[in-house]
């Protein structure tokens, strides 16, 4: 890409950008660790994960700000407009992811029996699915790729897949061991948290389409 | 892309209003280029230009420096007439009449396409005959109230009136500059033209001055058509409708300028609205 | 930017103050010497001026005897019906003006002394009574020209057998110098005491009256027409190159012009201020010319920009917009030229207005002399008296020209316009 003739330019870009990255990385981490802290029980993972949370809070703070001060002192134009409210927008995002993968790993203490369940093996390659979604859109992101990021939109329907089969599988385990009603209700949450995770990366991966192309991918409903 | 209609803030109402300016129905387009080349001698400034100017829309030329949109601009009321190296080829029509044949009357035709310059040029003369100039050496008026009623129309909807009527004979060259463009303009309006073109005419004023300049454009829309030349992007995307590219004596895009500002089709366009160009 | 050791900028060392000072020094040193030019110019100009007043006021000067006139001893009638004055004079001369006069003459100073009276000094007297008749009753005093030797003598040069004379006379209180304004309104003489400028003045107007309407329009419009039409290819250089070349070709040559051309199409106006002013318009017009053209250069094209693009014809253009900004330039252009024609003599000498004219020309195609030519003239005279003479008629063509180039300054002060 041809660079600006003010070189300042492209520096706070290059900074915006910089900034969206280590959100997704974080992000990426926690859903991780939220995961693995429920396959094993570990209260302690759990807990940092929570406490991480506030980290990706902070960085979303400063790409709004970034973003702001962007709009004012350079008055950007076409790409540049839409790659900077892009980067607002999936700002946003990717702190909602976080929150989701916090809610997870804060069901964590509140699950009992966990070897008797068997929905609790299918929830971490539902969670890898959502994970790689948003490693991928991030990736899409850096690369200013539409076609990765269109890609990325149609695995959703796999994380819904996914959240239908845990969904009949934890009510038809409730209906049988009344007793485990509560862990269930909290596992069913987390797979709630799991799709609108996967939902989150799709509109990530629209707003990176629009901002490379300057169209939304018209096919896919919103 | 959904509009709010949540908000009930004059921003948002306002956001709306422009982008319906820019697709409100026209008419047939008031001028009409077609594979225009300017040359200055053996050089060719303007290589094969189609565009349409229409009255409900301002039309904004923008392009870096030296890439023939004021030698455009000018071809559009044949003032390169007055550069004997100067040559036009193609047609230029203004409401279907090509203005380069040779039955056209080049005093007329500068009387129904009016310019303003760069830099405000008013006549070392009172505020009065500035404006009666043009009337008086057209016919336009019978007699001297039929003059004043003109003079007074044209001051007013220039926006200057009021700042100016209780001194009409002072010199028009003892105004501000932002004044002495407005009575430019109040002088291209006197003689009721149909099209306006303006090359740069902001570029020498402070920016209280342009955007009262920025705003007298915006109440002329519609009622002329209005061709603005300017280096400011961002002037051009607060004050047009259509926008036009130019490049090395090309028409490189042009469409809506909403369009051209957040989406533009070319790459060249691209560069340049966002300071990558060169 | 290198910070030497030293961390001086350039300009605070002591080397740049140095330098910095003998800037000052040498400004000062050119606008003296600016100032010294003007004060030189000043001087000679000064000096020109006191020398030219102190000589000429005697010229304004003429030794006049004052002769009583009894007409109630010698009665003389004017007639009632006469047609013009030069037939009451001739009735006045019949009715023996003339030895009244004498005998009036002779009774105040006797003899020797009524010699010494002008001869036309009757004359003058009869032009007195015709414009006012009631002089010709009862007791009159005349102040009348004394002769030119009586005068020479009264100013100390001259034959020293009339100084007595003089010296008597003017003891007596009979001989004087008094302010002479008719110097203004008569004619060339052969007389110094008889001798006025007017005819020279009138030839002079006249002669610029012709050169001015001559050379303006035509030099106005050469100079619209090289600026504003004509195409940019040779002949047009030509013609510029041509015109400039004009404006320095010494004057005499247009003489000779104004005598081969002028003078073969209408011989028999030689000396004439038509054929003077038109051979002193060739003169002038290519300096208006040039002027013209540097000022209509001088406009800006955004005037004529603005002009055309409210859809005015070039035409409208160049007298509406270019010609009414230009026009202080080619005022000032025309003073210049008309002052070095108002100047001119060689050129006239060749078409022959060196002639002796004995009275004011009456229109453009009388026989006339200039200003400069009448100077020419009594400059070669050998009397004394014309010296003086010589020097008023300098005065009045320097006060001529000072109230031409006030007007023209006056009009281009009207017509300057800010742009």
């Amino acid at each position: 890409m041809v660079e600006h003739t003010v070189k300042a330019f492209d520096e706070d870009i290059t900074r915006l950008r910089g900034l969206i990255a280590e959100m997704g990385g974080l992000a990426e981490v926690a859903i991780q660790q939220s995961l693995q802290a429920l396959v094993q029980g570990d209260e302690e993972l759990a807990s940092e994960v929570v406490k991480r949370d506030a980290k990706l809070d902070a960085l979303e703070t400063e790409v709004d700000a970034m973003a702001v001060r962007i709009l004012a002192l350079r008055a950007p134009m076409a790409d540049d407009l839409r790659e900077i409210v892009a980067a607002l927008k999936i700002g946003g995002v990717v702190e909602r992811i976080g929150d989701y993968a916090k809610n997870i790993a804060k069901r964590v203490g509140r699950i009992e029996g966990r070897s008797k369940f068997e929905p609790l093996t299918l929830l971490p390659a539902m969670g890898e699915v959502a994970a790689e979604m948003v490693h991928d859109v991030l990736t899409a992101y850096a690369a200013r790729d539409p076609v990765m990021a269109r890609e990325v939109i149609e695995r959703d329907d796999k994380v819904d897949a996914f959240y239908d089969s845990i969904f009949r599988n934890l009510v038809s385990h409730m209906v049988e061991n009344p007793a485990t009603i509560s862990s269930a209700a909290q596992l069913l949450f987390i797979a709630r948290n799991l799709e609108r995770i996967g939902d989150h990366a799709t509109n990530v991966a629209e707003m990176v389409h629009y901002s490379a192309t300057g169209a939304y991918p018209d096919d896919i409903e919103r | 892309m959904v509009m709010s209609e949540a908000t009930d803030s004059p921003l948002a109402s306002q956001a709306q209003k422009s982008l319906e300016h820019e697709n409100i129905e026209t008419g047939e387009p008031k001028m009409r280029a077609r594979d225009v080349d300017v040359y200055y001698g053996q050089k060719k400034a303007i290589d094969g230009v189609n565009i349409d100017v229409f009255t409900e829309f301002v039309t904004a030329f923008i392009g870096p420096s030296g890439c023939g949109k004021s030698t455009f601009l000018r071809a559009l009321n044949r003032m390169n007439d007055t550069i004997p190296s100067a040559r036009v080829t193609g047609t230029i029509e203004l409401d279907g009449e090509d203005i380069y044949a040779s039955g056209m009357d080049v005093v007329q035709l500068r009387a129904r396409v009016g310019m303003v310059f760069q830099k405000p040029n008013p006549f070392p003369k009172s505020i009065y005959e500035n404006i009666a100039y043009g009337p008086k050496i057209h016919g336009l008026a019978e007699n001297k109230a039929d003059l004043d009623v003109m003079v007074e129309k044209s001051l007013r909807r220039a926006g200057l009136w009021e700042e100016v009527k209780d001194r009409l004979d002072d010199s028009g060259t003892a105004l501000s500059g932002g004044q002495q463009q407005r009575l430019c303009i109040a002088r291209a309006i006197a003689v009721d033209p149909e099209v306006i073109l303006m090359d740069e005419p902001c570029s020498a004023l402070d920016p209280i001055a342009t955007a009262k300049i920025e705003e007298l454009i915006d109440e002329l829309r519609g009622r002329y058509g209005i061709v603005i030349v300017t280096h400011s992007m961002q002037q051009a995307a607060r004050v047009s409708q259509r926008t036009a590219f130019f490049h090395l004596g090309h028409l490189v895009e042009y469409g809506h300028t909403s369009d051209i500002f957040t989406n533009p089709a070319e790459k060249r366009t691209q560069d340049y609205i966002t300071g990558r160009y060169g | 930017m290198s910070d030497m050791v030293e961390n001086i900028r350039p300009t605070r060392t002591p080397a740049f103050e140095a330098r910095l000072k003998k800037r000052y020094a040498s400004e000062r040193r050119f606008k003296a010497l600016g100032l010294g030019a003007i004060l030189f110019s000043i001087a000679v100009l000064v000096f020109l001026l006191v020398t030219m007043a102190l000589n000429g006021f005697g010229g304004f000067q003429r030794t006049e005897l004052r002769v009583p006139v009894d007409f109630a001893a010698a009665p003389v009638s004017v007639p009632a019906d006469a047609a013009d004055e030069r037939a009451v004079v001739q009735s006045l001369e019949r009715q023996g003006l003339r030895d009244i006069i004498t005998f009036s003459a002779t009774e105040a100073f006797g003899e020797e002394g009524a010699a010494q009276l002008n001869s036309e000094s009757w004359r003058i007297v009869a032009q007195e009574i015709a414009e006012d008749p009631s002089l010709a009753r009862g007791q009159q005093e005349f102040w009348l020209p004394t002769s030119e030797d009586l005068a020479s003598a009264y100013a100390g040069d001259g034959s020293a057998e009339l100084q007595p004379l003089a010296q008597q006379l003017t003891e007596q209180g009979h001989l004087e110098d008094n302010l002479d304004l008719g110097f203004l309104e008569r004619a060339d003489a052969t007389d110094p005491q008889l001798v006025g400028i007017w005819g020279a003045l009138k030839g002079s107007i006249l002669t610029m009256i012709v050169t001015l309407l001559l050379a303006f329009p035509i030099g106005v419009l050469a100079a619209l027409y090289l600026e504003e039409y004509a195409p940019k290819n040779r002949w047009t250089d030509l013609i510029e190159v041509s015109i400039n070349n004009l404006a320095a070709v010494p004057s005499i040559i247009f003489g000779l012009l104004g005598l081969a051309v002028f003078l073969w199409i209408f011989p028999s106006y030689r000396s004439a201020p038509l054929i003077g002013g038109m051979t002193l318009a060739l003169m002038t017009m290519p300096v208006i010319v040039i002027a013209g053209r540097n000022a209509i250069k001088a406009v800006p094209p955004s005037i004529r920009d603005g002009a055309l693009a409210i859809g005015a014809s070039p035409v409208q253009v160049v007298f509406h917009h270019v010609l009414p900004l230009a026009l202080p330039g080619i005022l000032t252009g025309t003073i210049i030229g008309m002052a070095r024609a108002l100047g001119e003599t060689a050129p006239l000498l060749l078409i022959g207005m060196r002639a002796f004219v004995a009275s004011p020309p009456q229109g453009f195609t009388d026989n006339a002399t200039v200003l400069p030519m009448q100077i020419f003239l009594w400059s070669d005279e050998i009397d004394r008296g014309f010296v003086e003479r010589t020097s008023a008629a300098i005065i009045v063509l320097l006060v001529f020209l000072l109230l031409m180039n006030g007007l023209a300054i006056y009009l281009r002060n009207r017509f300057e316009k800010k742009w």
